[in-house]
C-alpha cells in the first residue's frame, strides 16, 4: 500500500507547482469575495459571529469535499479505462486493497494539504477563534475520505466520463449549496434540510465550523463524526468491491 | 522435472461463453512456450490466468508449484507480465516507470535504481532514460514495457502478443532482446498470432481454438505431423481455380483450392510440379516452398475467419 502512495507522490511530484498554488489561491479569493463583498450585504453576521468568520469552517470543509471528488473521478476511471495503470499495479504483488488504499491515501494527502492552506489563509485573515481550529484538518480528512471512497466506487463502475459529469451535477454541485456551507441548512425547506442531513458534507461543515468558533458540538459532534466514519466506511467497502470486479475477472 | 506451469482441465467461463474449455498446459524450466491462435482461441483469457489476476472456473492449475487463487501475490511476485496493451505511466519518466514498478515488489530504491539502468541498457533505452513516455515509439513503449516486467527479475515472463502493431526493425529488435533473456534461462511464455514470431522464439507451442488445444508439440513436430515438407502454390488464369482440383487429384497428398491460387502440400516440390506439367496444365505462377507454421495453423483452425 505504502509503495503504491509512493508512485502517487512521484506523480505528484511533476504538478505539485501548480495544484499548491491553485489551493492558496482559491482562499484567498474567497476572503476578498464572501469577507469584503458579500460580508457587506450580511450586515447582522450569523448566529452572532460575522459572515466571513461564520462561512470559512464550511469553505473548508467543502474545500476537501471538492478536492476529493477530483481526486476520486478523473484519475480513477483514466486508471481503469484509458492509461490502465490499475491493471499493471494488480500483475505486481499487491492486492485489490494495495491498490485501491494506496490511491485512497493520496487522495488524503491531496485533501489535508488544500485543507492546511485554507487554514492557513483564514489565520492570517484573523477569522480563526479557537484552539480547536486545527481539529478542522481531521474533520477535512474524515470529509475527503467520506466522499472520495463512494466516488472511487463509481468511478469504478462507469465506462465513460459522461457519467462523471451527471454526478457532479446531481451530487456534488446539490450538496455543496445545500450543506450549510454559504447559509444555515435552517433556512432551507424541510425536504432539502433531509437532503443536507442524508449527505456527508453537512455534518463536516456543522463539526468544522465547531472547531473554527470554539463551540461546544455536544453529543451531535459524536453523531456527525459517526455519521462521517459510516460513510468512509461504507464507501471503501463499496470501492473494494467493485475495484475486485474490474481488476480480478 | 517438474512443471513451472501446470493445468490439467483447466477451464474459465464468463457467464455462458466458455473462452477456455478444458486445457492441459505443461511449461518446463528455461524454455520458451508458446500459444498460438486466432482471435477468440482464449491465449489471453489463459494468459490472465496464469498471471494470477483471474480466477481459473474449473480444473487444475499450478505455477510454481502453488496455487494461484490462495497464493496470487506470492506468485506474482515471481512473475514478469507484459500485457498485450502497454499501461506505462504516460506522466512519469522512463526511468520512473521501472523504478516506482519496482517498488511494488518490495525492492529498495537504490537497488530499483541499479537495476532499473541495467534493463534501460538492456533494452536499448539508455537515452531515453529521462524523457517522457508519451513521445517513444511504439517499440520504445514495447521495449520499455519488456523491461518492466523483468524489473523484479522473474523466473517466468509472460508476453501477451509482445510484437503486435511493431514495424519490422522494431519486431526484429524485440525478438533478439526475448532470444538473449531465453539465452540466460529465463521461462518464457508467450501468445501470438504471427507463425514467424512463433517459429523464431518458441521452442513447443500450443495451437488454441475455441478454447481447446487443437495441436502441441516443436514448431518442426507440428509441420512435420500437420503438413508436408513443401508446398506448390499454382496459379491459373481463370474465372475459378475450382475446375483444376480434379485435374491435379493425386498430384500431392493434400490439396486445398483457395479463391486466387490451388495449394498442393507435397513431399518433393519440384517432383509436383513436374507432374503438374506431366498432365499438360499450364499454371499462370509456380511457387514452390518448404511448410511453414502457417500451414499448420490455417489447418488447424481453418481459413474462415470467425469473429
Amino acid at each position: 500500500m505504502l509503495a503504491v502512495l509512493e508512485y502517487h507522490l512521484v506523480n505528484y511530484r511533476r504538478t505539485w507547482r501548480g495544484s499548491a498554488l491553485s489551493s492558496l489561491v482559491l482562499p484567498l479569493l474567497t476572503m476578498l469575495g464572501f469577507g469584503v463583498g458579500v460580508g457587506s450585504y450580511v450586515a447582522g453576521g450569523v448566529d452572532g459571529v460575522s459572515y466571513l468568520d461564520w462561512i470559512v469552517p464550511g469553505l473548508i470543509a467543502s474545500t476537501a469535499m471538492q478536492t476529493a471528488i477530483g481526486e476520486s473521478t478523473w484519475p480513477v476511471l483514466s486508471a481503469f479505462e484509458w492509461l490502465k495503470t490499475y491493471f499493471a499495479q494488480a500483475a505486481a504483488p499487491l492486492r485489490v486493497a494495495d491498490i485501491l488504499g494506496g490511491h485512497l491515501a493520496f487522495m488524503l494527502f491531496r485533501v489535508l494539504i488544500s485543507a492546511v492552506a485554507f487554514l492557513a489563509i483564514a489565520l492570517a485573515f484573523g477569522t480563526l477563534h479557537s484552539w480547536w481550529s486545527p481539529v478542522a484538518l481531521i474533520v477535512a480528512m474524515l470529509v475527503g475520505l467520506s466522499v472520495a471512497a463512494p466516488t472511487a466506487a463509481y468511478a469504478a463502475t462507469i465506462s465513460s466520463d459522461s457519467y462523471l459529469a451527471i454526478l457532479l451535477r446531481f451530487a456534488v454541485l446539490p450538496m455543496s449549496l445545500f450543506s450549510g456551507v454559504f447559509f444555515p441548512v435552517e433556512s432551507l425547506p424541510v425536504v432539502l434540510r433531509w437532503i443536507a442531513y442524508a449527505l456527508p458534507l453537512w455534518h463536516g461543515v456543522d463539526l468544522s465550523r465547531d472547531a473554527t468558533l470554539g463551540l461546544d458540538p455536544g453529543w451531535l459532534g459524536l453523531v456527525h463524526a459517526a455519521y462521517l466514519i459510516a460513510w468512509c466506511a461504507a464507501g471503501c467497502w463499496l470501492a473494494h468491491r467493485r475495484y475486485r470486479r474490474r481488476l480480478v475477472i | 522435472m517438474a512443471s513451472l506451469i501446470r493445468a490439467r482441465g483447466l477451464i474459465k467461463r464468463f457467464g455462458d461463453f466458455t473462452a477456455v474449455d478444458g486445457i492441459d498446459v505443461d511449461v518446463r524450466r528455461g524454455e520458451a512456450f508458446g500459444f498460438l491462435g486466432p482471435n477468440g482461441a482464449g491465449k489471453s483469457s489463459t494468459m490472465r490466468m496464469i498471471g494470477c489476476v483471474s480466477p481459473p472456473s474449473g480444473g487444475v492449475l499450478e505455477i510454481l508449484g502453488l496455487d494461484p487463487v490462495r497464493d496470487g501475490p506470492a506468485i506474482r511476485a515471481k512473475l514478469g507480465v507484459c500485457p498485450q496493451l502497454d499501461n506505462l505511466d504516460i506522466e512519469l519518466t522512463v526511468r520512473e516507470n521501472l523504478t516506482t514498478y519496482a517498488r511494488f515488489f518490495g525492492i529498495a530504491r537504490k537497488v530499483a535504481r541499479r537495476r532499473a539502468d541495467e534493463l534501460l541498457e538492456f533494452v536499448q533505452l539508455t537515452e531515453r532514460a529521462d524523457s517522457k513516455v508519451e513521445p517513444l515509439s511504439g517499440g520504445m513503449k514495447r521495449r520499455l514495457t519488456i523491461a518492466r516486467a523483468l524489473v523484479n527479475e522473474p523466473e517466468i515472463v509472460l508476453l501477451d502478443e509482445p510484437t503486435t502493431g511493431l514495424d519490422p526493425q522494431a519486431r526484429h529488435l524485440v525478438w533478439e532482446r526475448l532470444f538473449r533473456l531465453k539465452q540466460q534461462g529465463v521461462t518464457l511464455v508467450l501468445t501470438t498470432h504471427y507463425m514467424d514470431e512463433a517459429e523464431q522464439l518458441c521452442d513447443r507451442l500450443v495451437v488454441m481454438d475455441g478454447g481447446r488445444i487443437a495441436a502441441e508439440g516443436s514448431p518442426r513436430e507440428l509441420i512435420e505431423r500437420y503438413s508436408t515438407r513443401e508446398v506448390v502454390e499454382l496459379r491459373f488464369n481463370a474465372e475459378s481455380q475450382e475446375p483444376y482440383a480434379s485435374k491435379l487429384e493425386g498430384v500431392g497428398e493434400r490439396l486445398e483450392v483457395l479463391p486466387d491460387r490451388v495449394l498442393l502440400y507435397v513431399a518433393d516440390g519440384d517432383e509436383a510440379v513436374a507432374e503438374v506439367h506431366r498432365r499438360s496444365l499450364s499454371p499462370a505462377s509456380v511457387l514452390v516452398r518448404r511448410s511453414s507454421l502457417e500451414d499448420v495453423f490455417l489447418r488447424l483452425t481453418g481459413r474462415t475467419l470467425v469473429e
